[in-house]
């Protein structure tokens, strides 16, 4: 079915599309949240509650402002100068946006990955221990750097080169030590941009694998382009949508099964079959 | 974007093409397998061997037919790792091709019957094996579009119509069975005819319960849910 509606686009979503969670408390919450740029409006008024070790994508065509909503969760949009917030973000219980909350610390219980694989110009060992050290650790820093690489499950590959470069072993390989790099400081949740977009299929693999593994005791919110891995790797799945006017906004946010299998709204249905995006 | 505004990307444009291939087959096949319930009931009735020969021959396309859609199902899916109702309509189709098929085969199997009776006259005068295959065959058409419409309200009103039927149907196949037990027990060497017709009306009524298979599967395609099936195991040869 043809989906020529562009103005549908602009439209918000039903609330009763938006998962809520009545028996559970959320590890993350966010409410009414929006985000201007420089007076420009982002993402407006998004709403939704992310269950604690679960994997939640966020899709969406490009500009729908995924790694904008991503960027509020650990605060990153305060790096940006002509950012603005409003709204809420509830984690353990307080509003990371509140005043007396100290964003660096809400980035080490609320680690992020990015796109393109990141490691410091540092050993592999260092890139690791760097945010222990910078909480004070000084101790055990062995066994912490350890522990991180086998969680990010690229400990045998680089146990005999913790002292080569970050930048010296192959993408995927950056990448998971970027990911045990986040996992060092025991965050409860790893926001992850396209994480594996920049990946050859056996890297994306084990990076899929990594999620999956890591679910189990960390909450992972992952903004992704490809919807096979969304399906592959998530609990739940929220999709984003902007008009013309390039605000995003949130239509619908259920389990794998609803959004990819029988998507309740029409712009979901036509985003993942491809006749938007 | 189209000239029309569309902004459906022109990859989308080929593969709703191909979607639209693909449920032209399964039309097609299913106009080959109600023609063949049709064919074999009537050579019955009519005594027509060659008819009921050209019957079991024509079942090699519907066979082959339904693996051609087989083979456009896997094809759609390893190409486009379809979403959605996409999805649903490939999973649809590829179930729907499955059902056709059985059908084929009950309608292969009557032929066989028939031709097994040689020049025997049936049994008994034929009046309600054929008002079950005309409600069969009715039913299977509307499954079919039931299937085509893709519309939740379509189907679900037609899914009602198809279950009453159904249910006239099996009271009818009840009916016919008891009708060939007394003519069984009132002479014992009706036992042969009379288990020839009953195979028959099985396997007209397993028609009917193919056409409700595949109304659930126009309802998964319309609205993806999956309702439990009504297939049951055959315990009598086709």
């Amino acid at each position: 079915m043809p989906f020529n509606d562009t103005d549908l686009l602009s439209q918000a979503g039903s609330a009763e599309n938006i998962l809520k969670f009545d028996d559970l408390d959320p590890v993350l919450e966010a409410n009414d949240l929006s985000v201007s740029y420089g007076g420009n409006t982002a993402v407006s008024d998004i709403s939704i509650q992310i269950p604690k070790n679960s994997v939640v994508s966020l899709i969406g065509p490009s500009g729908c402002g995924k790694s904008t909503l991503l960027r509020c969760f650990n605060r990153m949009n305060d790096l940006i100068p002509s950012a603005s917030v409003s709204g809420t973000v509830n984690f353990a219980g307080q509003n990371i946006y509140a005043p007396e909350v100290d964003p660096t610390e809400i980035r080490f219980r609320i680690g992020m990955v990015f796109q393109r694989p990141n490691p410091f110009p540092k050993s592999i060992y260092e890139n690791v221990a760097f945010g222990p050290r910078i909480n004070g650790m000084t101790d055990d820093l062995d066994e912490v750097v350890e522990t991180s690489l086998r969680r990010a499950a690229v400990w045998e590959e680089v146990k005999n080169r913790l002292n080569d470069s970050g930048l010296s072993v192959s993408g995927g390989q950056q990448q998971r030590i970027c990911i045990a790099r986040a996992l060092a400081v025991n965050p409860e949740v790893v926001l992850m941009d396209e994480p594996a977009s920049a990946l050859d299929p056996i890297s994306t693999q084990a990076i899929e694998q990594l999620i999956q593994e890591l679910s189990n005791e960390v909450t992972i919110i992952i903004v992704t382009h490809n919807m096979q891995q969304a399906t592959r790797i998530s609990d739940y799945a929220a999709v984003m949508m902007a008009g013309e006017e390039r605000v995003g906004r949130m239509i619908e946010y259920g389990t794998n099964e609803q959004v990819f299998g029988a998507p309740r709204d029409s712009r979901t249905e036509a985003y993942v079959t491809g006749r938007i995006g | 974007m189209s000239e029309q505004g569309s902004i459906i990307p022109t990859g989308r444009q080929d593969f709703d093409r191909d979607l639209g291939r693909l449920e032209a087959e399964l039309i097609l096949m299913s106009g080959l397998v109600e023609q063949a319930i049709f064919n074999a009931l009537n050579a019955l009735k009519n005594r027509d061997i060659e008819r009921s020969q050209k019957v079991i021959d024509e079942d090699d396309h519907i066979d082959e037919t339904e693996l051609e859609i087989e083979r456009s199902c896997v094809e759609l899916i390893r190409r486009e790792a379809p979403m959605a109702s996409d999805l649903r309509r490939i999973i649809a189709s590829l179930h729907i091709a499955g059902e056709l098929e059985r059908i084929g085969d009950y309608a292969e199997g009557i032929a066989k019957i028939s031709i097994t009776m040689g020049s025997q006259p049936p049994l008994k005068e034929l009046i309600d094996i054929p008002r079950m295959g005309d409600m069969a065959v009715s039913m299977l058409k509307r499954s079919l579009e039931a299937f085509i419409s893709r519309d939740p309200e379509t189907v679900r009103n037609l899914s009602v119509e198809l279950e009453n039927d159904d249910d006239e149907v099996d009271d009818l196949y009840a009916k016919v069975q008891g009708d060939l037990m007394e003519l069984v027990k009132r002479n014992t060497d009706n036992v042969e005819r009379a288990t020839y017709l009953m195979w028959v009306a099985h396997n007209v009524e397993r028609v009917a319960d193919r056409a409700m298979n595949i109304v659930e599967r126009a309802l998964y395609q319309a609205t993806g849910e999956l309702v439990s099936g009504t297939t049951q195991i055959d315990t009598v040869p086709e």
